[in-house]
């Protein structure tokens, strides 16, 4: 399977170990990710808050470069995701503004482009039986929480792959990985997003609304898909901690980390050791499997 | 009668031109309250989204623009999502920045500056350039050592680059934030 590929600016930097862990999904996986030349910005929150032309034109200039390659595109970062769908959608539905988007990207662009999420590729396009076919190191007795956060299941007409307020395709890889998921509140809570950053006071509240939830219903880590709720929940927790006096120690894992590591791959290999929040603890704890591909 | 009467009608068009804006109807709102109930940031602010749809359906149109709540609002989209009408409050929510934001009515510099910063660093480089953000949003708000704590492990853990990253293309964005500008000087767009 070919796949266009977006990795998004925080792949590159804040979110590396997502980035090196969605490569190595995709290699055990046999999907050959093709990375759109010369990609921009999608524009993120800060281009909707600012100039809804910009919001859909900085998508836009992505989606027409995806589309020459005749290609459904892979945005793994919930957020690129959720604006790349949001113009798609627009664009199929309104040829006004389809034209004006196109006046203002120099480029041409007929809306036929096709993102997917992470979640999307796993659970649809690749399947599970697939999955857990490749499975060599079973995360028995993991227990996860799945938290999607906002971007990956809402709104709920653009994204459309998972329920918006109970999804359950993240906690059905977990099971083919051989983990046991818990059930819980806040799978599809705002993590605070970059409320963290401009109103720390707010932000980092409903970050550790998560956490406490997460560590009250038994799990002992949390799985996430999106680079900003992995930030606000693992590289803020020293600041959750300090403004609601709590110590949460539950380790944040990007799911295609937790693919590799089921699959063979050493933690290092995908950035497991380059958390905030020491998180290769318990995956030293899983039983050895049968290491037939490990190291 | 008419200094009343003006003003009002002008108010009428500003609400329909966010209304335009947004995508959706704010006469369809009936006060239930489940978007406030949902919203998880309606805790800090100073009117909750059901309460800013009810300053636009009494006109009260600045008051809307000047509410703290538009400056929170994460886009969460739980109020989309849960609203028994189908009005859209996130994109709502949006236009009213949007609004704020192109009439200088801005309440909360810190997200303003932030997003200002953000579109900044996209139009120069083509990708956004995290250490130089961080570091122009806390010149810009006057808080020189926040989240400092978090550079230096970031940089340890190749977690953030000291230098930015510039794409070929970088033009090509650069023109496509010009353009955007000048269309929407001409007023061909919203
Ligand atoms: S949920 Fe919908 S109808 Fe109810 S108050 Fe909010 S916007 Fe109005
Ligand atoms: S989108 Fe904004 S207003 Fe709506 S629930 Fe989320 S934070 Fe609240």
């Amino acid at each position: 399977m070919r796949i266009a590929y977006y990795p998004g600016c925080s792949l590159e930097t804040s979110a590396a170990e997502y980035g090196l862990s969605v490569a190595k999904t995709a290699q055990i996986l046999g999907i050959e990710l093709q990375e759109l030349p010369d990609w921009s910005c999608c524009g993120a929150t800060s281009a909707h808050s600012t100039s809804r032309l910009l919001s859909i034109a900085l998508p836009a200039r992505n989606l027409a470069l995806a589309e020459q390659e005749g290609l459904d595109l892979l945005a793994p970062c919930a957020a690129c995701y959720n604006r790349f769908r949001a113009t798609e959608r627009r664009l199929r539905r309104d040829a006004g503004l389809l034209r004006q988007v196109a006046e203002a990207i120099g480029m041409e662009y007929t809306a036929t482009s096709r993102t997917v999420s992470v979640l999307e590729l796993l659970a649809g396009s690749v399947g599970l039986e697939a999955i857990a076919s490749k499975v060599r190191r079973p995360l028995e007795g993991l227990r996860p929480a799945c938290y999607y956060g906002c971007y990956l299941v809402r709104p709920g007409e653009y994204t459309g792959f998972d329920d918006p307020e109970y999804p359950q395709s993240m906690e059905r890889i977990m099971q083919a990985l051989g983990a046991e998921p818990v059930a819980w509140s806040h799978q599809t809570e705002c993590c605070g997003a970059s409320l963290a950053t401009t109103r720390p006071e707010v932000g980092l509240k409903m970050a550790g609304e998560i956490l406490t939830s997460a560590e009250e219903r038994g799990a002992d880590s949390i799985v996430t898909a999106c680079p900003l709720c992995h930030m606000n929940l693992d590289m803020r927790r020293g600041q959750v901690q300090k403004l609601l006096g709590v110590n949460i120690t539950l380790p944040v894992y990007y799911i295609t980390q937790l693919v590799a590591v089921a699959c063979g791959e050493t933690p290092e290999s995908v950035g497991i050791d380059r958390h905030f929040v020491e998180a290769a603890g318990r995956i030293a704890m899983l039983p050895a499997g049968d290491g037939s591909t490990a190291g | 009668m008419e200094t009343t009467l003006a003003p009002s009608k002008e108010k009428k068009e500003l609400i329909r031109r966010i209304e335009r804006s947004s995508g959706t109807e704010i006469s369809r709102c009936y006060q239930c309250g489940k978007c406030s109930a949902g919203c998880p940031a309606s805790s800090g602010m100073d009117y909750t989204p059901r309460q800013v749809i009810r300053l636009l359906q009494l006109e009260m149109v600045d008051e809307a623009l000047r509410a703290g709540s538009i400056w929170l609002c994460a886009t969460c989209e739980i109020c989309t999502t849960r609203c028994p009408r189908g009005v859209d409050v996130a994109s709502l929510m949006d236009a009213l920045r949007r609004e704020a934001w192109r009439r200088g009515m801005i309440t909360d510099r810190r997200v303003a500056v932030f997003n200002d910063v953000f579109l900044k660093s996209v139009a120069r480089f083509g990708r956004v350039f995290e250490a130089g953000l961080l570091l122009e949003y806390n010149l810009k708000t006057g808080q020189l050592f926040k989240d400092t704590e978090l550079g230096l492990p970031m940089l340890q853990r190749g977690k953030m680059h000291p230098l930015p990253t510039i794409i070929r293309g970088h033009n090509a964005v650069r023109q496509i934030c010009d353009r955007v500008q000048r269309m929407e000087a001409e007023e061909r767009c919203e």
